[in-house]
């Protein structure tokens, strides 16, 4: 192998990665303190969609980048309140944020689809995508904040005796998560592959919260399991391209496989511990309790 | 009584309604994709729109969009059926065995399916030969080529897949012996981003010039990109790649559908199967890109089209033989279509294994 050759693969590892990275890590603080947001794909699509749509209309990319970031406060804003304060369902809340994002986003887009645009360098959002890594894995170890988010995921009843609000602070968790996925789907419609189509993301938001799972809620792990998943697929790519035999469905559940196989080592509780789940994930606060 | 009252009054409104559209068909679409597409679903509401427009009121259509290829297919196909539709077009391959099964529970329903080869008394089958328009864009390839070395994006190995890649590569390496063609199977139409990373692959690796059977324009956007060269794949994608777009095969399903509405319409359709190419139009060329191509080569081109209308050059010439080396199609006949129609072999020449 040429070392061209070897650059170009990581190269096209590192822009097909990036969303993954983004939504995984906006979804793992979401969910270290106490919330599961099943709603990326939704989010996703719709920031996608936004992104697009005011970049085909205005031509500027900061004004779509910035509308794309208000899609995912809006929709995750609109989730939040009905699972903080009205205590709905976190699960099926969430799916119906997905479904509802995908219907949406295909309404919005109608007009806009099939509407060729200029590309914006992926190169950004990679650097982004790192810095923002390390900034949350510094952020929830490492500051006063970071602990409080964690004590809410931990035990909300104890982190509210010990007077910090849980709501707001979930509120905050979720909103960071769903501009995280706004700005993966923004990715993914102006960098990735620039264009509109209906369902885009084809299940994206699906493998960043089946990454979250695999990396045991660890923002380092969570970087390097999206390499893992994203490099993979590319491999495999190569491998077919100079005439391998490979099962190709195969790589495509693997994220999701890999995932299970995480999922039933953690479910001995031990383990959950060790592996740093948070315990009041999906479970609602009620303050008089 | 409240409720009785509105009881009534939407029995009347269903009466009304349908004293209106007494004879007006309905007519069903399952589609794989979004219509927003601009690939093979794009092309299917294209053909929905046309046969609208030729029949006005006689017909009225709906369609059903991001179907997938499982149980979920029976449902949808169902509701179609169950609903009061007349005809109902299920417009992907793997559609096949979950069309059957609900034209069986619906013997007075009429059925259409796209490029499959199981049929019914009241189940058609229609598709386009597609490989005449790979035929061209091989030949073309061939002679574009500078590294001699095609990247080639595919969906799932089913006969129109395989079907292609064996007409392309065979009219390649007719004018080109050297040409070496890479595959990518994605097993999904459509991912745009996938099929941005298989085209960039290919690219990585060599290719100069790519070709996609999957559904998105991204692999021809990651040609622009690179300043490699490409065709579409079933609409005219030239917008979305100006520079590297040489042709596209475009599917052109409007008139057979608005014909097959109009059998409905008369009482007079009946079960068959239908497979039409450059000869009635149903599978057309987009405009040579004339900055890009010599134009003894567009020239060229639209001569293998006219020769392919009227039967004188046939995609399948013998002697093709499989990659085992044995002759599958002897020298001056051609494929038949069962054999075309079955094509689950890739031929001599192709690096590679066709996937199980």
């Amino acid at each position: 192998m040429s070392i061209e050759l070897i650059i170009g693969i990581l190269n096209i590892v590192l822009i097909s990665t990036t969303p993954l990275v983004f939504a995984g890590i906006g979804e793992l603080v979401t969910e270290k303190s106490g919330v599961l947001n099943l709603g990326l794909e939704g989010l996703m699509l719709v920031g996608a969609v936004t992104g697009f749509i005011t970049l085909v209309l205005t031509g500027n990319y900061f004004y779509s980048l910035f509308l794309s970031i208000i899609s995912g406060v809006i929709l995750s804003g609109i989730f939040a309140f009905l699972v903080l304060n009205l205590m709905t369902n976190q699960i099926a809340t969430g799916l119906a944020l997905t479904i509802f994002g995908i219907g949406l986003s295909a309404m919005l887009g109608k007009k806009f689809a099939g509407t060729p645009i200029d590309g914006l360098n992926p190169y950004y959002f990679i650097v982004i995508s790192f810095l923002l890594v390390f900034s949350v894995g510094y952020f929830l170890s490492k500051t006063k904040s970071g602990l409080i988010v964690r004590a809410v995921g931990e035990n909300h009843n104890s982190a509210y005796a010990l007077g910090y609000n849980v709501i707001k602070t979930r509120y905050l968790t979720i909103i960071f998560g769903g501009v995280m996925s706004s700005l993966a789907g923004y990715y993914i419609s102006i960098c990735y592959a620039p264009m509109w189509q209906e369902g885009m993301t084809a299940g994206r938001g699906w493998i960043a919260l089946a990454l979250v799972v695999f990396a045991t809620w660890k923002p380092w792990r969570l970087l390097v399991g999206a390499y893992i998943f994203g490099g993979v697929a590319i491999m495999q790519m190569n491998l077919q391209a100079v005439g391998v035999k490979l099962p190709g469905q195969f790589f495509n559940m693997m994220p999701y496989l890999a995932t299970i196989i995480v999922l039933v080592f953690i479910s001995s509780n031990k383990l959950r511990l060790k592996l740093s789940a948070p315990s009041s994930l999906n479970i609602p606060f009620e303050k008089n309790q | 009584m409240l409720r009785k009252i509105l009881t009534f009054l939407t029995f009347l409104a269903v009466i009304s309604v349908s004293a209106v559209h007494a004879d007006q068909k309905k007519i069903g679409f399952i589609y794989i994709g979004p219509p927003g597409d601009h690939g093979w679903t794009y092309m299917h509401d294209q053909g929905r729109i046309y046969m609208e427009n030729a029949l006005g009121d006689s017909i009225s259509t709906t369609y059903i969009e991001n179907v997938p290829e499982n149980a979920d297919a029976v449902r949808a196909i169902r509701k179609l059926a169950a609903s009061g539709h007349d005809l109902i077009f299920t417009t992907s391959f793997n559609y096949m065995d979950q069309t059957l099964e609900v034209a069986k529970e619906f013997p007075d329903v009429k059925f259409e399916h796209a490029t499959g080869f199981k049929r019914m008394d009241n189940v058609s089958t229609y598709s386009a030969r597609f490989y005449e328009g790979r035929t061209i864009i091989g030949h073309i390839a061939g002679k574009m080529t500078k590294t001699n070395t095609i990247g080639y994006i595919v969906s799932f190995p089913i006969p129109e897949v395989i079907r292609g890649i064996n007409a392309f590569y065979l009219a390649a390496s007719k004018v080109n012996p050297d040409v070496k063609i890479k595959i990518i199977w994605n097993y999904s139409w459509y991912d745009p981003g996938k099929e941005a990373d298989a085209a960039n692959t290919l690219i990585n690796q060599g290719a100069d010039i790519i070709v996609q059977h999957t559904d998105s324009y991204a692999p021809c956007q990651a040609a622009e990109k690179a300043g490699v060269l490409a065709f579409g794949q079933a609409s005219n994608q030239e917008a979305f790649c100006p520079n590297s777009h040489m042709t596209s095969i475009e599917d052109i399903w409007g008139p057979y559908y608005a014909a097959k509405a109009q059998a409905v319409v008369d009482g007079t359709w009946s079960s068959e199967d239908t497979w039409h190419g450059f000869k009635d139009g149903m599978v057309e060329m987009s405009p040579y890109n004339t900055k890009l191509l010599p134009l003894d080569l567009i020239l060229e081109a639209k001569n293998m089209e006219s020769a392919i209308e009227n039967g004188t050059l046939h995609s399948f010439e013998g002697p093709i033989y499989n990659q085992a080396g044995k002759l599958v199609v002897k020298e001056g006949e051609v494929a038949d279509d069962g054999m075309l129609a079955s094509m689950m072999f890739y031929v001599q020449g192709i690096d590679g294994e066709v996937p199980q």
